[in-house]
């Protein structure tokens, strides 16, 4: 990794620290819950506390008279206002040619309860101390029904939905089936594996919130939301769920603290906030519990499934299949069911030329919370089949899993590369990765470290993970022929005032990731400005054009590949108002380092002088409008395919199963880096992240009552410092083809990658084919025992 | 949730079958009862506050007695509301034998919670189970003989 130490003038690839730092590290930053409106009102939310039930009646009665109390809502009054149902954005087509089942999800339930914590009515008072006190007199009469929430056994238990029935919600294939058995039948090899991919609970640091607010002059609403996509919530609350005119409603997402992707969707509480605050006439204001996140933010992960690998006898995969059913919770979320299938199966190929691949992903409703995006989604669940069941042919066929995966990986000279689910990656060098990982970590000193460890009565272990990632989302063309309802380009405008400074507005929602510091140094850059000269605005829609949103790593590699076309613009213009300053031809003109020149000459205009111009046009080019502020909007040619090797090196103590993480190396292909700190960081969150799920994370509904039994961090529990180990983080290059910045996108990395590195060198210590997640203490220890 | 035990009364099994249909010697014994009306020989309504770990509530709900064989055996169902704490429903089948030193109560509990309680508390809800229960004992066992228990 490059040093990050050094002072920098805030240009691309310099390690410039974050402009937002000042805020967030002393308190200063204005989060959702910060805010207070006018004549402001709480609201709390009264929820279900049985996994499946009918209600038969809400009486409000002794709750309306309670003190304080300004309004009490329930699933009735939704009806009565005809209220949508909260949507799913992607149609997944199943085998049959049938669009999946897309059941109503009303924010607040009406006739049954199918989770624990759904909604069931929400109570409005003076104070939060009063809306608390008043929900507790509202008396829900239940009368309870059978819970299911097992994954597996899903499609056998009670039904949840008249509109799915057998609880599916699609039954969807990529590949062909008979294609793939029939090369399955002819491999000298085949491994085979059951894998569960754990349930994770999103825990952002900061828990949702928002506000609504009705302005009876103007008729507008104002939705301040902890909003990972502010623009798409607008579109889906005003076209959906509320039939507010897009004119009548602004979001605000102001300083956001995490979202891990629980924060993209449109959640029942904003809605209700929206819609409630006409009702009452008050700014309506609601701020999640970390138990009410526990049971409402959409979790992510809970896939159960069956992978077989073929192998010939030269040690080349011939084909992978792959079965999974995939838990969507109660209710489809916003994204839902993009998930386990276009997200997922389409990355199954990994880093290899595996020549025939089928995947069936059986999508089923059960009585949880819904599940839907989490860092990664569906890349860390395809990365993790890949590299479980590579690693475990390796161990089965008694050769190196290095040079296993080395002899099956997609060369350099064979990009762009179709696979055969779908994509085409433009470019990689995942040997490259591998060598560099292997090297940094002495992979070949291994077994002289086993033995010391064994010296000492522990079990050593490594693995590798070579993962790959589908990030940069996406051409909206391919996605809209998948079945997104919405394209997925990126805006920008960026803003000259007439003094020189820069506003760059952008449609990417910033909730951690340093937009603020990577977009002001990529536009400083661009336009031969000071970094300290740029300001980026984000998170609200009455100011930004239009956006899509942060997600799927894709801000830089769309948003800012929109910030540079519209920098483009900005150049296209400054040509033509510097030929005019300078009585030369536009085509004479060129830009570099903030000056236009006349091509062979020193003739020469500042870009300063160039915007100043714009501004008091008072000698300015015929033709040509005043002003410098351009918008770009920009949709990628393709996804970009992030790529590389992390490494995990563990030691087992034998008489207790507790893992000690003692090496972990990173090597990552990100293409072309704006600010080596701030990918620095993201690859470490990201590891932290993906070893959490390896190793701690673990999400439980009990499976008779439906209760969610790890429902706080007594239960439930998130990783520490001092459960990992300092990361070597180094990168490889190969540029991004077909993005002007040549850029892949880093955030969901190393979620993506680190629970299979993890696994695979839990399990090669352990001498077990697997080790479930979270590999607990407890679970490690029984591998052991079972392996003695 | 499963519990069961056995506790040594010293009274006839009569006496302690007429104790166990008696709402004032179930009141006291309960605790946390803030309130145990008689609607018929064998229902009940009962305000029970509660506290399992970070979650105190207080408990609406119903109680009756089923399968009842005078006076060897009943049922005590119950079911209680505790508003956003959660809810909690369960039935103990109670047995009596004559014992040497009086009667042999023996219990088996079969007990669900949800909402709140079961996702704050699930891992302390057995231990308060077993607390509950015991205090219940032994405040019954005191109240047949006519003794003061400490509340506690």
């Amino acid at each position: 990794m490059p040093d990050t130490g050094n002072l920098t003038t805030g240009g691309i690839g310099d390690a410039v620290q974050r402009k937002e730092d000042f805020r967030f590290l002393t308190g200063r930053g204005t989060y959702t819950d910060d805010i207070n409106r006018m004549g402001q009102t709480h609201a709390v939310f009264v929820r279900s506390p049985h996994a499946h039930a009918k209600i038969k009646s809400v009486d409000t009665s002794a709750a309306s008279q309670a003190s304080g109390v300004v309004g009490i809502l329930t699933g009735a009054d939704m009806v009565a206002d005809e209220v949508g149902s909260l949507i799913c954005g992607w149609n997944v087509v199943d085998r049959h040619g049938e669009g999946h089942k897309a059941p109503p999800h009303p924010p607040l339930a009406h006739d049954t309860v199918k989770h624990v914590g759904d909604q069931v009515a929400v109570v409005i008072a003076e104070t939060l101390a009063e809306a608390q006190a008043a929900a507790e007199l509202v008396d829900v009469d239940y009368e309870v029904l059978a819970a299911n929430v097992d994954t597996a056994s899903a499609m056998s238990g009670p039904e949840i939905h008249p509109e799915a029935p057998g609880n599916l919600c699609y039954d969807w294939i990529l590949g062909e089936e008979a294609t793939v058995d029939a090369a399955l039948a002819n491999s000298a090899h085949v491994t085979e594996l059951d894998i569960v991919n754990n349930r994770l609970v999103p825990n952002p640091m900061e828990p949702r919130a928002a506000i609504g607010e009705y302005d009876m002059a103007t008729g507008e609403y104002t939705c301040f939301s902890t909003s990972q996509n502010p623009h798409v919530l607008r579109l889906i609350l005003c076209a959906f769920v509320l039939g507010i005119p897009e004119t009548k409603l602004k979001v605000i997402a102001p300083d956001v603290g995490g979202g891990f992707g629980s924060k993209i969707f449109c959640y029942a509480e904003e809605t209700t906030c929206v819609w409630a605050s006409k009702k009452v006439g008050r700014p309506v204001k609601w701020t999640s519990t970390r138990s009410e996140a526990f049971l409402t933010d959409a979790h992510g992960r809970d896939h159960v499934s069956h992978v077989k690998l073929g192998i010939d006898a030269d040690g080349k995969f011939t084909a992978l299949k792959v079965e999974t059913i995939a838990n969507m919770g109660a209710y489809l979320s916003t994204f839902a069911s993009s998930v386990p299938t276009y997200l997922y199966a389409t990355l199954l190929a990994g880093q290899y030329t595996t020549p025939v691949i089928f995947c069936n992903t059986k999508a089923v409703f059960t009585n949880t919370v819904a599940v839907d995006a989490y860092r990664g989604a569906g890349r860390p669940e395809a990365t993790f089949v890949v590299e479980r069941i590579v690693e475990s042919a390796a161990r089965e066929l008694g050769v190196d899993p290095a040079e296993l995966r080395r002899k099956n990986f997609i060369q350099p000279d064979q990009f762009p590369y179709e696979t055969p689910v779908a994509l085409t990656y433009d470019t990689g060098n995942y040997e490259a990765s591998l060598d560099k990982a292997m090297s940094m970590i002495d992979y070949a000193g291994f077994p002289a470290r086993r033995a010391t460890s064994e010296a000492n009565g522990k079990r050593r272990g490594i693995g590798i993970s070579a993962y790959i990632e589908a990030c940069g989302i996406a051409p909206s063309a391919v996605v809209g022929s998948l079945g997104a309802g919405v394209g997925l380009w990126e805006s920008a405008q960026v803003r000259f005032n007439a003094t020189g400074t820069v506003t760059v507005f952008t449609g990417s929602h910033s909730h951690g990731q340093g937009h603020e510091t990577a977009f002001a140094q990529l536009a400083s850059t661009k336009l031969g400005i000071p970094f300290e000269n740029v300001e980026v605005v984000h998170g609200d829609t009455s100011k930004v054009p239009m956006g899509m949103g942060t997600y799927g790593s894709r801000s830089l590699a769309v948003g800012g590949s929109a910030i540079d076309r519209a920098c483009d613009k900005i150049i296209e213009k400054g040509k033509k108002i510097a030929a005019h300053l300078l009585e030369a031809a536009v085509e004479d003109i060129e830009f570099a380092d903030g000056n236009f020149t006349v091509a062979g000459t020193d003739k020469a205009k500042a870009m300063g002088e160039v915007v100043f111009t714009a501004y008091v046009p008072h000698n300015y080019p015929e033709g040509v409008e005043p002003g410098m502020d351009e918008t770009a909007f920009y949709d990628p040619g393709n996804f970009t395919y992030p790529a590389g090797t992390h490494i995990a090196e563990v030691e087992i103590d034998e008489a207790t199963g507790v893992t000690e993480i003692v090496d972990w190396v990173a090597v990552d292909d990100f293409g072309n880096i704006i600010n080596p700190m701030i990918v620095e960081g993201q690859v470490h969150g990201g590891i932290a992240q993906g070893v959490g799920q390896a190793l701690l994370e673990g999400t439980v509904y009990d499976p008779e009552s439906g209760q969610l039994v790890t429902g706080s961090y007594m239960d439930y529990c998130m990783p520490r410092a001092d459960d990992l180990p300092s990361f070597r983080v180094d990168m490889t290059t190969t540029a991004c083809t077909h993005n002007p910045l040549g850029v892949k996108g880093c955030g969901e990395a190393g979620a993506i990658a680190a629970p299979a590195a993890l696994i695979n060198a839990i399990t090669h210590a352990t001498g077990t084919m697997t080790v479930e997640m979270p590999a607990t203490s407890e679970r490690v220890w029984r591998a052991l025992q079972e392996n003695n | 949730m499963k519990l069961e035990g056995s506790y040594i009364i010293n009274a006839s099994k009569e006496e302690v079958w007429l104790a166990m249909n008696n709402p004032e010697i179930l009141q006291a014994s309960i605790p946390g009862c803030e309130s145990l009306e008689k609607l018929s020989e064998t229902q009940f309504t009962a305000i029970v506050k509660a506290k399992i770990g970070p979650v105190k509530a207080s408990f609406t709900g119903e109680v009756s007695l089923e399968n009842l064989n005078p006076p060897h055996s009943y049922t005590l169902t119950g079911e209680g509301k505790g508003g956003l704490a959660g809810f909690a429903s369960g039935a103990a089948d109670i047995t009596l034998s004559e014992h040497d030193e009086g009667t042999e109560l023996q219990y088996e509990v079969e007990a669900q919670v949800g909402g709140k309680i079961a996702q704050i508390g699930s891992r302390l809800v057995g231990g308060a189970a077993k607390k509950l229960s015991d205090q219940f004992f032994r405040r019954f066992a005191a109240a047949i003989n006519g003794e003061e228990e400490n509340p506690e």
